[in-house]
């Protein structure tokens, strides 16, 4: 199964990212675990500097802002 | 149909750039006589107070955000060839002074967003990048963005835009360069001390972007910029316009006014502290306060001060900054506005 983290301080566009992953897997019927990561020393341990961050079985995919639709359904099956 | 037209121009986005331009300067120089003639078109007399009103917002209305969404659209093609992480090995390692320059300039450029300053700056001082530098570039980057660059160019004109843009590199390079020369480290938060180069800065995304995705960046950040601002933006002109002729021209002259008492520019940076919003949602009550007879350099000040010193974002920082480095990143910063402030006033 696999594993998302979204980094992030908790602003509005890191909601978004976590919704965006966890409609594309229900839209998929894919299961898949996601967390959020909100503690900073964590967030900089990925070397993400710039947020929403998401990591897909502890590798870094994606940082900066919301990614697109097409981006998410990239990391499913 | 317009799916259709829009696919077409993302298979040529030469063809597309060229078009939107030539739409875009057309349209720009049509404002005025289609101001005129929607006026013309109402049951009001042109020559009235609410003629006059109408005729200024029709116009300025569409001109600032025809100024704005062409500046972010072009912001947001940049932005694909300029991230954070590439500005941070750009800036690893550099003197003060020069890396300070760079900084302050790069903010401009690099897709930033205040919610994530703390991630940026711990980043920078993870890869090596001097404390007083990450400073130059974490002033600069809120404070002499696009946003408020198109809206002053758009109300005030490029002299006044251009000033601003002098003056706030300004604050952010010297502020940084007195914060590097006092050594503040050891009063970084100890965790934060520790990360201090522990990293070599990598650039992540070094794959050639096509230009479909670089336009369609643009857009995106259309839709996220002017999407969130224009409410404000048009609260504002219709401020400016309602009082335009209506509220006394000096009603705040004597307060803010270019004769008002010396203490008017510090005074105008304190009452920003507590205020927390972005460049547009100032620019209502920066309307407003000109409109009503404060001087430039004072409103200017303030408008700083709202988006380069706010408390929730000293909150944030303060998980990284120990006491005594918060108060002075505070009172550089608010020392070097309240002398944009006497230069402006001096000045126009």
């Amino acid at each position: 199964m696999k594993n998302f983290k979204v980094l992030g301080t908790g602003c509005a566009n890191c909601k978004t990212t976590m919704k965006l992953i966890e409609d594309a897997a229900a839209a998929k019927g894919e299961a898949i675990v996601l967390e959020k990561v909100e503690d900073l020393q964590t967030i900089m341990q990925f070397g993400v500097m710039s947020t929403p961050g998401v990591v897909l079985n502890g590798k870094v995919v994606h940082a900066g802002g919301i990614p697109s639709k097409a981006t998410v359904e990239s990391w499913l099956n | 149909m317009s799916q259709v037209i829009f696919n077409f121009f993302r298979r040529n986005p030469y063809l597309f750039l060229g078009t939107s331009t030539l739409l875009w300067f057309g349209l720009y120089q049509q404002l005025m006589p289609l101001s005129e003639l929607l006026v013309a078109s109402l049951p009001v007399a042109r020559e009235s107070h609410l003629g006059g009103a109408l005729q200024f917002f029709f116009y300025d209305t569409p001109k600032v955000l025809l100024l704005l969404t062409g500046i972010v659209f072009v912001m947001g093609i940049i932005h694909t060839y300029i991230s954070p992480e590439k500005t941070r090995a750009m800036l690893a390692g550099r003197k003060l002074g020069v890396g300070n320059t760079m900084a302050a300039t790069l903010g401009i450029f690099t897709p930033f967003c205040s919610c994530s300053a703390v991630p940026l700056f711990i980043g920078f001082l993870q890869a090596g990048v001097p404390l007083g530098i990450t400073f130059s570039f974490l002033i600069a980057a809120p404070m002499v963005n696009e946003v408020a660059l198109a809206l002053l160019f758009a109300m005030f004109g490029w002299q006044i835009a251009g000033l601003y843009l002098l003056l706030g590199l300004s604050v952010a390079i010297i502020a940084g360069v007195i914060i590097g020369k006092l050594g503040m480290e050891k009063h970084l938060e100890d965790w934060v001390q520790t990360m201090q180069n522990t990293q070599t800065a990598t650039v992540v995304d070094t794959k050639a972007m096509p230009w479909s995705a670089r336009l369609d960046n643009g857009f995106a950040h259309v839709a996220e910029i002017v999407g969130k601002v224009w409410p404000y933006i048009i609260v504002g002109i219709a401020l400016g316009a309602a009082i335009h002729g209506y509220v006394p021209e000096d009603f705040m002259a004597s307060i803010m006014g270019k004769d008002a008492p010396w203490w008017s520019v510090p005074a105008a940076v304190l009452m920003g502290v507590p205020m927390y919003t972005n460049a547009a949602g100032v620019i209502p009550i920066v309307e407003a306060l000109i409109g009503k007879g404060a001087a430039l350099g004072t409103v200017l000040a303030f408008m700083m001060s709202v988006i380069a010193l706010s408390a929730p974002e000293m909150l944030i920082l303060r998980k990284v900054l120990k006491p005594k480095l918060i108060g002075t990143f505070i009172g550089v910063v608010a020392m070097g506005i309240v002398i944009v402030g006497y230069v402006f006033n001096l000045l126009v």
